[in-house]
């Protein structure tokens, strides 16, 4: 642990995305004001003791609707991590295993994937769909996939070539049982520093569909859709705008810089794919 | 009747691919192992020696049928292994195992040696924790380690003892064939003794048979009964250890011999009767595949390749020099 630590970015990361993760666990027990509750007398405040970060334009109160914000974007990040990391795992360990046109069909249906600008595709499927946050996650889980079968296909395959591997065969363990018990140990690392760094990315992407109206519904609170509605009142009460986008700056750079930290502790060779 | 024996090898074949992909065909094949035969008594260790590439360790991995063989038969104990389905080769598994050349890349890093050592054992069967631990700390006291030391990593341990763990995990089905694929090329000659020395002592344990691979005669001739040498996928001498050094009867394992290097400064060194690097097995020379470097070479050579015949009693040898005396190296 200590190790992990003497990093610098793992550190600043580590601290960053412990207090998201703290305050979205407070939001669940308990918020300054309940996130929903309308107040018109207390429209468009600035910060101040009573609303640390302001109210918006119906008087909610921006910090409990940021709070509430945070356990949206980290649902969001888990979600869309863990299947794209679990479909994305399979695939890839497929796709070295078997090779050939297995392994061609995998990877073109990753490029075919990865050839569409993520944003529009997820603008697409939301609007096939409908807008939802569900929806919104699926769109982002499909994005994922590709990324996470990519990569484990590369790492895999250095491994399977190893010799222990084929120790393993010669003592007469199966293929998927070599994939389960020598493959995937060995790969776990470079997946759980890609995982955190997807996730900072799945936070920034709910963000930007909620903004456009294709993620989370109102009335919910989500970052995204906080910054979309304070566009509006933008010359009239900057705050509204700018604690909401903050609190996505604050959770992607937290992410991201643990993801980093990861990485250069866990794997300093390691080459990042996307 | 004679006795059937451990291992059969016959006419085996193995071409590599060189280039293509998923429609295009390959650039070129590669011959890793050109119709090999040999057989193996129960007890017996066979050793196999050559030049790095000739073809030494796929013909180890073409016998555990690690590798699938492009032609030729693979038999064990009477048994045709290459016909075997997947489960069944998995259970006949537990009766030929292999040791690694390296001992760094052959142990997963992950694994605690608990687990590696009884992996073999794990594959065939479901045992419990205490039972798997009782079997480990048995069979890793038998190569000389403690069994405190089944609860670290493989990367606590130096190059000999990662490969005292290789052994054990060979010996963890008291499996009837090892095949030894340069198991002391990668460390250190006075470790080198040591496991050689510990190989011999499992053999009578255990009553094990060995493939014994290695590119250092010596080390061939200490420990085997009988030696084939390869050169570029084939067998161009086989013979018993003992009338080996004293007669070989191919000029590459004169060669070969000549090269070990003995601890004495006052024997007089003779020009050395091989020149150059051995030829690409991409694009082999015809004829007998040595005679670009052989010192005897002649016209037949260079046309007609010489198969293995015997030459004397259990002695096999592929070389024209032979078929009508012997080759007149002391």
């Amino acid at each position: 642990m200590k190790r992990f630590f003497r990093n610098k970015n793992f550190t600043v990361g580590f601290i960053l995305s412990l207090i998201v993760i703290i305050a979205a666990v407070i939001s669940l027990i308990w918020t300054p004001f309940d996130a929903n509750r309308m107040n018109a007398k207390l429209r468009l405040q600035g910060p101040s003791w009573q609303h640390p970060l302001g109210t918006d334009q119906y008087g909610r109160d921006t910090l409990s609707r940021v709070m509430v914000g945070a356990v949206n974007s980290i649902i969001v990040g888990l979600m869309t991590v863990a299947i794209g990391l679990s479909v994305g795992v399979l695939l890839g360990l497929a796709s070295a295993y078997y090779g050939k046109w297995v392994d061609e069909t995998i990877m073109r249906f990753s490029d075919f994937l990865f050839g569409f600008p993520a944003v529009l595709t997820a603008i697409l499927i939301t609007s096939i769909l409908g807008p939802s946050m569900i929806n919104a996650m699926l769109a982002i889980s499909i994005f994922y996939i590709p990324v996470f079968a990519r990569l484990t296909r590369a790492v895999a395959m250095l491994i399977w070539e190893r010799e222990f591997i084929v120790a393993a065969r010669a003592a007469g363990i199966s293929e998927w049982k070599i994939a389960w018990r020598h493959v995937l140990p060995n790969i776990l690392s470079t997946l759980l520093i890609q995982g955190t760094i997807q996730f900072a990315v799945a936070i920034l992407a709910e963000a930007g569909l909620s903004y456009l109206g294709l993620g989370t519904q109102p009335p919910h609170a989500s970052w995204g859709r906080m910054l979309n509605e304070a566009q509006t009142y933008m010359s009239l009460s900057p705050w509204m705008a700018i604690f909401p986008g903050l609190a996505i700056a604050w959770a992607v750079l937290g992410f991201n810089l643990l993801g980093d930290g990861l990485r250069d502790t866990l794997d300093p060779k390691m080459v990042r794919i996307r | 009747m004679p006795e059937v024996p451990l291992l059969k090898v016959n006419n085996l074949i193995k071409e590599f691919p060189l280039g293509g992909g998923l429609f295009a065909e390959p650039r070129a094949r590669v011959r890793a192992v050109d119709d090999v035969s040999f057989a193996l008594s129960r007890g017996e260790t066979f050793g196999l020696v050559g030049e790095s590439g000739c073809g030494k360790t796929t013909l180890g991995r073409l016998i555990l049928r690690l590798v699938e063989p492009t032609s030729g038969d693979v038999e064990f104990d009477g048994q045709h292994i290459l016909a075997l389905g997947a489960k069944e080769m998995r259970l006949l598994r537990r009766r030929m195992q292999i040791i690694f050349q390296d001992p760094y890349a052959s142990l997963d890093p992950r694994m605690k040696v608990n687990a590696i050592v009884t992996e073999p054992l794990c594959a065939i069967q479901n045992l419990a924790k205490s039972e798997r631990k009782k079997v480990a700390a048995e069979l890793i006291e038998k190569v000389g380690l403690r069994a405190a030391d089944l609860d670290k990593y493989p990367h606590e341990f130096s190059g000999g003892q990662r490969q005292r763990i290789s052994i054990a995990r060979a010996l963890c089905v008291r499996p009837d064939l090892i095949v030894a694929d340069e198991p002391v090329s990668a460390l250190d000659v006075s470790i080198q003794a040591q496991v050689i020395n510990l190989m011999a002592d499992l053999k009578k344990e255990f009553q094990l048979s060995y493939v014994f691979i290695s590119h250092d005669l010596s080390v061939v001739e200490h420990i085997s009964d009988r030696i084939a040498v390869m050169y570029l996928g084939t067998i161009v001498e086989l013979a018993p250890a003992v009338s080996f050094s004293d007669s070989p009867r191919h000029p590459y394992t004169a060669a070969l011999l000549r090269a070990v290097p003995m601890p004495d400064p006052h024997r007089k060194t003779e020009p050395f009767p091989m020149e150059g690097d051995a030829p690409s097995p991409i694009d082999p020379p015809p004829g007998c595949a040595f005679h670009p470097r052989c010192p005897h070479a002649f016209e037949r050579c260079r046309v007609e390749k010489p198969s293995l015949v015997k030459t004397a009693r259990q002695h096999f040898v592929a070389c024209w020099l032979n078929n009508s005396r012997g080759l007149g190296i002391e």
